[in-house]
């Protein structure tokens, strides 16, 4: 009876440890540390995106996320911010911790192209405490110009060759002031400036196309490389998978929907306008292009970037886009 | 034939006859088959990372068919931990019984009997292989519902009427087990005969009475004869491979559809699993859909018609060629051997596939058996990958070509007409069809 006893108690100690292990383990990590712990799990938006999809932290304390994708390769990445997004391997468990200096109402969102719905994948990290809030953001230029972004704005006149920045550069001496004013820059398309400037007298002497080699010179000193080049990588990151990586409107996401027609207010389900269409691009100027991106596209399916990405990225996006059809700078 | 009694050594003796080595293993072993029920249904969801998936199809469904069954035969029932808690309740005991045992100990129907149910189980797991291979929680599902009926029939039922009746591994390993090298066989059967031989079978969890034992098909290897024996009469053999099989042997239908069914099984596993065809995957994963209906008919096709009627085809032909006066029917069965070391060794080549390939999940899940992020066995990124081209390759070759020798020269074994050879042509042949299929599968 003796041996019969200890073998009960053996199997009771084993099936105790075996229950134990998986039911109470996940309650270890706060055992251990004093931070706030998260598990977020990570899923296509199609079924259930981020879970939880709103976090609450404070100012100045430290949050543990628990990251999990449960299905195919997600990321995760936090708006206006420069940390390169975490990976999310499905299955695995990736850590991080937080720390926001300033309260305010951070996005989380997928950087990874984890389906046709992958830019519905974000979530709020809800920051209270002391500190002035990010929220508060500059009304945006294109609804202080009162700018219709959903009506078409092609360009009336495109070059006949590619414009020169170089070439333009010979004449940079004759602009006028307002020309190269920032305010020029952002509220005009390079059509609407090349129209302008054709109408300056002491241009007159230059033909169309030296006139499109001024624009171009105008615009390629209002960016530098490293915008450019940060562009690049943030449309490559978070446009590509409908732009394409060309700008054609061939993204992955979009590629087998018919082609847009820009002169369609009623846009529908086609693929993204063609950027390298100068029509479509040099007749937006970077006012309204600043604008799509903050508010996205109406019922185009383009998402709204605007809590993601902080002026100076939106910027950069800009100068980038403009390359399509633009030299850019060297 | 050459026989070697492993508990001639005192120190291997000993570890069979006493009931604690056996008690741990099973203690260890259930207590890791809850563990891995729980992490199944709470840990996480993808497939690779759940400590479910990767010990139960990838470690313990290889190590089954790579190194329980060729080397042991049934050496895995004698620690399965699925059928013991209702051995314990029947008992009344977990080490001996004490006479005080729960159930009702009705004998299992005579009409459902054999290896049909269990043929049909397995037919009904290839259905749903593509879920439940690569769900955890529906892994989780399909073992908590194993042991629970399991438990529920040793309630019912007396002995093991689960392991030998329902349970499709039970089936499969008891098949193959005739072609392994090892069994518990009586030293001399008139020792123990008469009244004193009853206790052998008293004793016996699986029903059968070891004395008159002469195939290792429904032996568990529980070593209980050993231990009551009072004639030390037992011998644990090492053998040589396939020693089973024979005309000594006689098959039943059961046993050879049964080795029908595992032949169609490894075919649609290999396809599925292995195949280039995406399709096929998809419609094999989405149950319930028009593609997976398709999927269904044909697996079924395939299992019911097609390899039963070219191994009846065969075998009639064997028999036409021969002008053998063995009934068809008992032909059927009895030359149904030679899809033993056939399917056997088709299994194998099958785990070598992706068994190598995948043992690389199996660290990362100890590490983090919960799935928490735990890093137990402190664990960096993977520094080695598995070369699967050419070794592999030639280990699946080498197995599948290995099966058809092995079964050919059983086939050749079992012939009974008066030629030999014209009677096993065609049964080599539907072996060799068998076999370049598996090749062009696993191969290319």
């Amino acid at each position: 009876m003796k041996k019969e006893f200890i073998a009960r108690l053996v199997i009771i100690l084993f099936l105790g440890i075996a229950i134990l292990i998986p039911v109470a383990g996940r309650q270890f990590f706060p055992i251990f540390s004093k931070d706030k712990l998260v598990e977020i799990h990570a899923r296509m938006p199609e079924n259930g995106g981020w879970s939880p999809a709103i976090i609450k932290a404070a100012v100045g304390q430290p949050i543990h996320l628990r990251l999990i994708s449960d299905d195919v390769l997600h990321s995760f990445a936090i708006s206006q911010s420069d940390q390169p997004p975490l990976d999310l391997p499905p299955g695995e468990v990736v850590d991080t911790t937080l720390i926001f200096n300033q309260p305010g109402r951070y996005t989380f969102y997928c950087t990874r192209w984890c389906g046709v719905n992958h830019w519905r994948m974000r979530g709020i990290i809800e920051v209270s405490g002391p500190g002035q809030t990010t929220d508060k953001q500059p009304e945006p230029l294109y609804l202080r110009l009162n700018l219709d972004l959903d009506a078409p704005h092609l360009a009336s006149v495109i070059p006949e060759k590619q414009p020169s920045a170089e070439r333009g550069a010979q004449f940079a001496n004759l602009l006028p002031v307002y020309a190269t004013d920032p305010y020029t820059y952002q509220t005009n398309s390079p059509t609407q400036l090349w129209q302008q400037l054709r109408t300056e007298a002491n241009l007159r002497e230059l033909s169309d196309a030296d006139l499109w080699d001024v624009v171009a010179y105008i615009w390629q000193n209002h960016t530098t490389p490293q915008k450019v080049a940060q562009g690049a990588n943030l449309f490559s990151t978070n446009c590509a998978a409908c732009h394409g990586e060309t700008g054609r409107g061939d993204g992955v996401m979009f590629a087998n929907l018919p082609a847009m027609n820009p002169q369609d207010k009623k846009h529908g389900l086609t693929r993204p306008p063609d950027f390298t269409n100068q029509q479509v691009l040099l007749g937006a100027s970077p006012a309204i292009l600043e604008g799509k991106i903050i508010r996205g596209g109406m019922g185009t399916g383009m998402p709204y970037w605007g809590p993601i990405f902080r002026d100076d990225q939106i910027d950069d996006l800009v100068s980038y886009i403009y390359t399509f059809v633009l030299q850019p700078p060297d | 034939m050459t026989r070697l009694n492993l508990a001639r050594y005192p120190w291997i003796k000993s570890l069979l006859l006493s009931r604690w080595p056996q008690f741990l293993t099973h203690a260890v072993l259930l207590a890791g088959f809850i563990f891995t029920i729980l992490v199944g249904l709470l840990g996480p969801v993808v497939g690779s990372h759940n400590f479910a998936v990767i010990f139960v199809w990838i470690a313990w469904w290889s190590a089954l068919k790579l190194f329980f069954i060729p080397l042991g035969g049934r050496s895995w029932c004698s620690i399965c931990p699925i059928p013991v808690p209702g051995e314990w309740l029947q008992r009344g005991g977990i080490l001996k019984s004490t006479g005080q045992g729960w159930g009702l100990g009705k004998r299992w129907p005579k009409f459902l009997r054999g290896n049909w149910i269990q043929s049909g189980v397995f037919l009904l797991i290839g259905l749903f292989s593509a879920v439940i291979l690569t769900s955890a929680r529906i892994t989780a599902l399909v073992l908590l519902g194993v042991i629970l009926l399991s438990l529920v029939l040793s309630l019912f039922y007396e002995r093991r009427a689960f392991c030998r009746y329902i349970c499709p591994i039970g089936g499969f390993t008891g098949l193959y087990a005739l072609a392994a090298p090892l069994e518990v066989r009586s030293k001399y059967p008139s020792v123990c005969a008469g009244e004193a031989g009853k206790i052998h079978y008293a004793a016996c969890p699986w029903g059968i009475n070891p004395l008159a034992l002469k195939a290792n098909t429904n032996c568990g290897l529980c070593m209980e004869c050993l231990r009551v024996c009072p004639n030390d009469n037992f011998a644990v053999n090492l053998r040589p491979f396939g020693s089973d099989l024979g005309p000594q042997t006689k098959l039943h239908l059961d046993e050879t559809f049964l080795g029908l069914v595992m032949l169609s099984s490894v075919l649609v596993d290999a396809a599925i699993f292995l195949g280039p065809w995406g399709a096929l995957k998809s419609a094999a994963y989405t149950i319930g859909s028009i593609p997976w209906l398709v999927f269904t008919t044909v697996f079924l096709g395939i299992s019911l018609t097609v390899i039963p009627g070219l191994y009846a085809l065969a075998i009639w032909t064997g028999q036409q060629l021969s002008k053998s006066q063995i009934p068809f029917r008992k032909a059927l069965a009895q030359q149904g051997q030679v899809l033993i070391p056939l399917g056997l060794m088709a299994w194998i080549a099958f785990t070598i596939s992706f068994a190598f390939t995948k043992f690389s999940y199996v660290l990362p899940v100890l590490s983090d058996p919960v799935g928490l992020g735990w890093n137990l066995l402190a664990l960096g990124k993977p520094a080695w990958t598995v070369d699967t081209n050419l070794i592999y390759l030639i280990l699946k070759a080498a197995a599948l070509v290995g099966g058809l020798l092995w079964s050919s020269r059983v086939a050749l074994r079992l012939a009974d007409g008066t030629n030999p050879h014209k009677q096993s042509l065609p049964t080599i042949g539907f072996c060799m069809l068998f076999t370049l299929v598996m090749l062009w599968l696993l191969i290319g």
